[in-house]
């Protein structure tokens, strides 16, 4: 019941925003945090702080509070749960009504379920790890600008992973250099290459000379391969005047693809940009550049998972997933979810995978994801086994390295791919028989060979350091 | 150092054009087209073959041969399909597809005959080339 009288002073966070009878509307906005409590403050009192923060509340009672239907608007932090092999932390579910949310805002989400909390002293620690967006949201949300099947249907590629490569080295290349080793690799038979994160418009490489090498270079590549070819040109941009004439300039020059960074680039910008795209037929590739600093830390911050379902809201057609094999941290069944989570139409809650809830994605297209970092042709068959056709792996090193150059390090990897996408469909296993099919593939490809003499010896062990919750670690 | 090899693609030279998924392996044999298609139907796509002259193998429509074979699941009724669509269209690539209907796309796209390039085929592509200078492939 609402209150009826007002009574000044600070109450218990519980006694309004803890009920563990609740059951959620399908309209809900439903969140997951993982909480560390100060000492000595209860689970419960702890979840409804959160809670309470995250949705309507401040600190003390306050006489507006009788002028609102609070028992609507307010969050209801509805269950808690251990966190499998820790002890200090716990999961609380929390629900949040959806007329407290303004339609189609992921910002508008997020200024409440990220904002004031996250400093709040009853906490010590806070960790967002999943939330799962009701079918009115996601339907009010503009979502990626074509979609996985129209960028298969626009580039004619089907039936196997795309492949990709970033130029290296990041930074210092000047644009007619840059589109050599741009060229270089599109005639070698890859799909793509790719504009480094930081490279934006500097000193040694303008973006309008970029853009302008960088189309010759795809140009020509795909009258001499007669495939359709594509290179990733960074718009991110100091604002978004300047973001705008950079995607003008591409769609001016008959560019396939664009590419942001989300989270430096800001969501606001990133979503109208993402809508640019859909009117102007452009991809938009995106990175995730300071996604480590809000992901990483297992027991604060942002799980990963949420910013990929978050960016598929916003709009986007590849995003960076991890590899899970490479040089960058990625737990394997983490990965895997949330992979899912940008492909699927629907996806079940499965806490071997760290989906915390069901997923409706109603009809809103896919994110293609993007493996990259540090992976090369022995890594292929693991790749193609993990993220099976839809995704796009990208060799940088990978390509460029090869003692051939770049022609001979994409072909390598396109022959390797397709070795191994021929291997699977025949049945079989290809994380089992990888190197003999790599091995047989290589007769007929000297460019694979050297490659896979070049790069053997190479692996990453290190542990992952945001692994999933489970007992026993 | 050891010794560099060369990449030998040329603009100039017709057999530098891909053709799309397994086309950087060698060409597939009997055996191994039948495990293809043998994938296609254990998916529950269906199976269809298109066609083309080789100048024009970058275009995103190749000529349809017949219909797509809806619920076709016997194999060896693709394979003579295939035949049939090579000994009727000679010197063309011929390709297998599998449309998934669930993802309104193509599961499987891949060439399973490739047409030998003779002299007079290669005039063709040359001027089909230089027709379209660099914007042979269609946006």
């Amino acid at each position: 019941m609402a209150e009826k009288t007002y009574n000044a002073g600070v109450k218990e966070y519980r006694e309004t925003y803890w009920d563990p009878n609740y059951t959620p509307r399908d309209s809900d906005i439903l969140a997951c945090f993982k909480v560390v409590p100060q000492p000595g403050v209860p689970r419960e009192e702890a979840a409804a702080a959160v809670c309470a923060e995250s949705s309507t509340a401040t600190w003390t009672t306050v006489w507006t509070d009788l002028l609102t239907d609070l028992d609507y608007y307010k969050g209801r932090a509805y269950a808690i749960e251990d966190v499998p092999g820790d002890d200090e932390a716990f999961y609380a579910f929390i629900a949040y009504p959806m007329g407290l949310f303004e339609e189609g805002s992921v910002v508008n989400v997020f200024t409440s379920l990220v904002g004031n909390v996250f400093g709040f002293k009853a906490v010590r620690m806070l960790r967002l790890e999943d939330v799962r967006f009701p079918l009115w949201f996601v339907t009010t949300c503009p979502g990626p600008p074509h979609g996985i099947q129209v960028e298969r249907d626009k580039l004619d590629k089907y039936g196997r992973p795309l492949l990709g490569c970033t130029i290296k080295p990041k930074l210092g290349l000047s644009a007619k250099n840059y589109g050599r080793a741009v060229y270089e690799c599109l005639r070698g038979g890859l799909d793509f290459t790719k504009d480094d994160e930081n490279v934006n418009s500097q000193p040694f490489m303008r973006w309008r000379d970029r853009f302008l090498f960088v189309q010759e270079g795809i140009e020509k590549a795909e009258a001499e391969t007669g495939e359709r070819k594509g290179h990733y040109l960074n718009v991110t941009a100091p604002d978004v005047e300047e973001m705008y004439k950079r995607a003008e300039f591409a769609k001016e020059i008959g560019s396939r693809i664009i590419m942001s960074d989300y989270l430096t680039l800001g969501w606001a910008a990133h979503q109208s940009l993402s809508k640019w795209c859909r009117d102007n037929g452009m991809l938009l590739h995106v990175h995730r550049a300071m996604h480590g600093v809000i992901d990483r830390n297992p027991k604060h911050g942002i799980n990963f998972r949420v910013l990929a379902k978050l960016l598929r809201l916003l709009g986007g057609d590849h995003l960076h997933s991890g590899t899970v094999v490479g040089k960058l941290e990625g737990d394997r069944e983490a990965t895997l979810g949330w992979i899912d989570l940008m492909r699927e139409r629907y996806v079940k809650e499965d806490r071997s995978r760290g989906l915390f809830f069901d997923q409706d994605w109603g009809q809103m297209p896919g994110v293609l994801p993007v493996a990259s970092g540090g992976i090369h042709v022995w890594h292929m068959p693991a790749l193609v086994s993990i993220f099976g056709d839809d995704s796009c792996l990208q060799f940088g090193g990978g390509t460029i390295g090869h003692p051939w150059g770049n022609a001979a390090g994409a072909a390598a990897n396109r022959v390797a791919l397709e070795a191994c996408v021929q291997a699977r469909n025949e049945g079989r296993e290809l994380e089992k028989e990888g190197k003999d099919i790599l091995t047989n593939a290589a007769k007929h490809s000297p460019e694979l060979k050297m490659a896979m003499e070049t790069w053997k010896e190479i692996k990453f062990e290190f542990e992952t350091v945001d692994k999933l919750d489970v007992a026993h670690k | 150092m050891s010794e560099v090899s060369d990449y030998s693609s040329r603009l100039s030279d017709p057999r530098s054009r891909k053709l799309g998924t397994f086309s950087y392996l060698t060409q597939m044999d009997g055996d191994q087209v039948r495990k293809q298609i043998q994938y296609i139907v254990d998916q529950g796509w269906n199976p269809a073959i298109e066609h083309t002259e080789p100048e024009y193998a970058s275009s995103h429509y190749w000529y349809m041969w017949k219909l797509p074979m809806f619920g076709e699941t016997d194999v060896d009724r693709i394979l003579e399909e295939i035949e049939l669509c090579k000994k009727a269209n000679p010197g063309n690539h011929v390709r297998l597809i599998g449309y998934d209907n669930y993802k309104q796309s193509q599961g499987a796209n891949m060439v399973v005959y490739q047409a030998p390039l003779d002299e007079k085929r290669e005039e063709r592509m040359e001027i089909a080339s230089a027709v379209n200078a660099y914007g042979m492939v269609h946006k």
